[in-house]
Formats: structure tokens, sequence, C-alpha cells
């Protein structure tokens, strides 16, 4: 890392409409016990007809930037996250950026589905240095990419949004945490696993997908651990892409620590690809504070993985 | 010799069966293995035969059945 960055605040956005397993069953031909039980999922948002990716973001850096007290202005570089955005260019970046009041400062998309809130808070980590505070925004609109022809995928997800602002400083106001240390990967050998194309719906190789997470993200957190020397055990929370709640159970079966210091929210709001971390995120700081070591960690297409060590800032 | 007994060993331990499954019969197709016992086989045979799989050879195909398990084995011990 190139220097001091702080967690100063997250926020969160989830649609207002609710989708429970009963109605996926009319929908999928799979009952809500099975979907309930091969998921852990029991509902999700989906987002109005009429909101765009950029709605539901604008919706998370609002809230993200009214916990951090910090006025719009004071941003120096937007990083939107979504691999559900509605077209190829422009992006939402540049659209939340109009919304929020910029005509120059710099908004940058990050095409990545489910990684990409940990990708742009690790590259938010770096470019604080250069930009003071980096508004990091993941939102996405799962619902419009799914088929109920693959019932396997359509059952997974959600749509919302989360935020994050990442500043130089500390602020004014006490920031959430210090980051550490951070550590990304991608493996491109498996990039068919999950895809979604122009204008198509999401396609995943469920197996192959959890096979390589299951292998890489405990390998990830162990490392940035052991480089950190922070102890599994010592760790406070781990915050996760909420893919899936088995998912979460194995990683912490691997790092031999309690599935309870995973922090899990996918059974009320199922997968929001990259958005779910911050959400996540967002959802755990409302009644916690970071009183020990935090990762967070992230798996999803590309392959593209990671982890980030946050901890508490030195009084 | 066979690695059929380690296999079987293995396959107990992590699905919730009570027969053998046949050389040949899909493990996935018969839900004896799913996306979540898949990945505690794979370190199974790793602890049980005492070898490492590479992240490259994680893929669902090579374990689908008892016989290409053992096939995929013997090409990490040759």
């Amino acid at each position: 890392m190139s220097g001091a960055a702080y967690l100063r605040a997250f926020g969160s956005y989830l649609p207002e409409q609710f989708v429970d397993n009963a109605a996926l069953a009319v929908r999928t031909g799979r009952t809500a016990e099975t979907i309930e039980k091969t998921t852990g999922i029991s509902e999700r948002r989906y987002a109005a007809p009429v909101q765009s990716v950029a709605d539901l973001g604008l919706a998370a850096a609002q809230d993200c930037l009214a916990r951090a007290h910090v006025d719009a202005s004071a941003v120096g570089l937007i990083l939107f996250a979504s691999g559900s955005s509605e077209r190829c260019f422009p992006g939402p970046a540049a659209t939340l950026a109009a919304r929020l009041g910029f005509t120059a400062t710099p908004a940058i998309d990050l095409p990545i589905a489910s990684a990409g809130s940990l990708i742009g808070m690790a590259l938010a980590a770096d470019l604080v240095a250069r930009y003071g505070n980096v508004l990091v925004v993941a939102a996405e609109i799962m619902s419009r990419r799914i088929t109920d022809s693959d019932p396997d995928t359509a059952i997974l997800f959600g749509d919302g949004a989360g935020a994050c602002l990442i500043s130089r400083d500390s602020g004014p106001a006490p920031a959430i945490a210090h980051i550490a240390d951070l550590a990304l990967y991608t493996d491109g050998n498996f990039a068919e696993s999950l895809t979604l194309a122009h204008g198509g719906t999401l396609a995943m190789r469920g197996l192959e997908v959890i096979m390589q997470a299951a292998r890489k993200v405990p390998r990830a957190i162990a490392d940035l651990l052991a480089k950190n020397n922070v102890a599994a055990e010592d760790v406070q929370v781990f915050l996760m892409h909420q893919a899936n709640r088995n998912l979460l159970a194995k990683i912490a079966k691997e790092l031999k620590v309690p599935e309870d210091r995973f922090f899990s929210n996918i059974a009320s709001f199922g997968n929001t690809s990259s958005a779910s971390l911050l959400i996540a995120a967002s959802q755990w700081s409302d009644s916690a504070s970071v009183t020990g070591p935090v990762v967070f960690a992230a798996f999803g297409a590309g392959l593209q993985w990671g982890a980030l060590l946050a901890v508490p800032v030195a009084s | 010799m066979s690695k059929q007994p380690g296999i079987l060993k293995v396959i107990h331990s992590v699905a919730d069966i009570t027969h053998d499954p046949a050389e040949d019969e899909s493990l996935f197709a018969t839900g004896t293995l799913d996306s979540f016992t898949l990945p505690d086989l794979v370190n199974g045979l790793e602890q049980e035969f005492a070898v490492t799989i590479p992240d490259s050879d994680l893929v669902p195909e090579r374990f689908d059945t008892r016989r290409k398990i053992e096939q995929y084995l013997d090409t990490l011990v040759q």
C-alpha cells in the first residue's frame, strides 16, 4: 500500500420489493423448501422497473456520505463497481457523479461482478494518497440478468447497492478502521465459469465456481493474515461477498474459526453480486464497532478474488 | 493397487449415502455429491492419498465417477 487509508463510513440501499421463495417456486418449479435448504436464502429484493443501477448506487452513496458527515463536494474520486449495468458505456459512474453534483471529478467504472466492491476498496486504499476521499460504490440489478429457465442461478440473486468512503485522513468524525493491508488475485483460466454476455443472462458453472472459491478464498485470507501476523481466531469479524451461506461455512471451517464470526445477511437479501460485501459491511457496522482485526474478502467472475485487512484506528 | 477402497472411504465421509456407488455411476447426477460436498471430497482425497491437487485441476468432470477419480489420481502419482 502507498500510504495511510481509513474506512470512514459504509452505506447501503435495498429496493422495496420483497421476493420470497414461494414466489420463486412458482416461477422456477423448485419448492420453497428446496430453495431455502440449498441456498440459505429466504427472500431477496428486486428493483422497481423504473430504477437503474445508478439509482441504486446513488441511494447507497448518499447514505454513506451522510454517515461519514462528509459533503459530496469533498469526494475526490468515485469508483463504481457493477456487473449488471444497463449499457456498455458510459457506465453508471458518470451518471452517479452528475447526480451528486460533480462536473469534473473523476468517476470510473469497474465492470466487475461479485468481487467488484473489494477491488474498488483495494484500489481506493492506494488512490487516496492522490485523491483524498474516494467513494466506492457497488450496485447491481441482477434480477434483470437471470432467467427462470435456469433455476440454479435464478434462485440466488437479488438487487441492491452498497457504498464505502475511504480517505487519506481519519477525518473529524471517528473513522471506522484503518486499512492495514490487502491482496488481489485473478485467474483467467476459469473465466468461462461465470459469465454475462452483452444483452444476455448470467451463465454459471456452479460446481466449478464453488470448487475454486472454496480453495482460493481461504488461502487468500490465510496468506494475508500470516503476512500481517494476525491469527485467524483473533479476527473480530469476516465481512464477505454474500454468495452462499454454505460457502461461508466452508471457508470458516477451512480457517478453523467459528462460523458465527462470518457476518451473513444472505437469508434476507440473497446474492447481490458486487454490492453484497458493502451491504454486509454497512449492516454489520450499524450495530458494532471495530475493536479488532476485520477481514473483507470476495470472490467472483474472472475469476477475481482477494482479501483486505482492516484494524482499529490507533488512538 | 486399486485406489477404490480409499476413494469409497472419502466418498462416504462427505456424502450422505449408505450404499457404495458403482464405479461408473455419476456422483453428481445421482446427488451423491453436490456443490458443497465436492470441495470436501477434494480435500479428503488429498489427505487420503497424500497428494496435492492443484487449482488448475479442480474441474468437476474429473470427480464425477469413482473410475474417473482413480484415473485422475493415477496421473498425480506418475
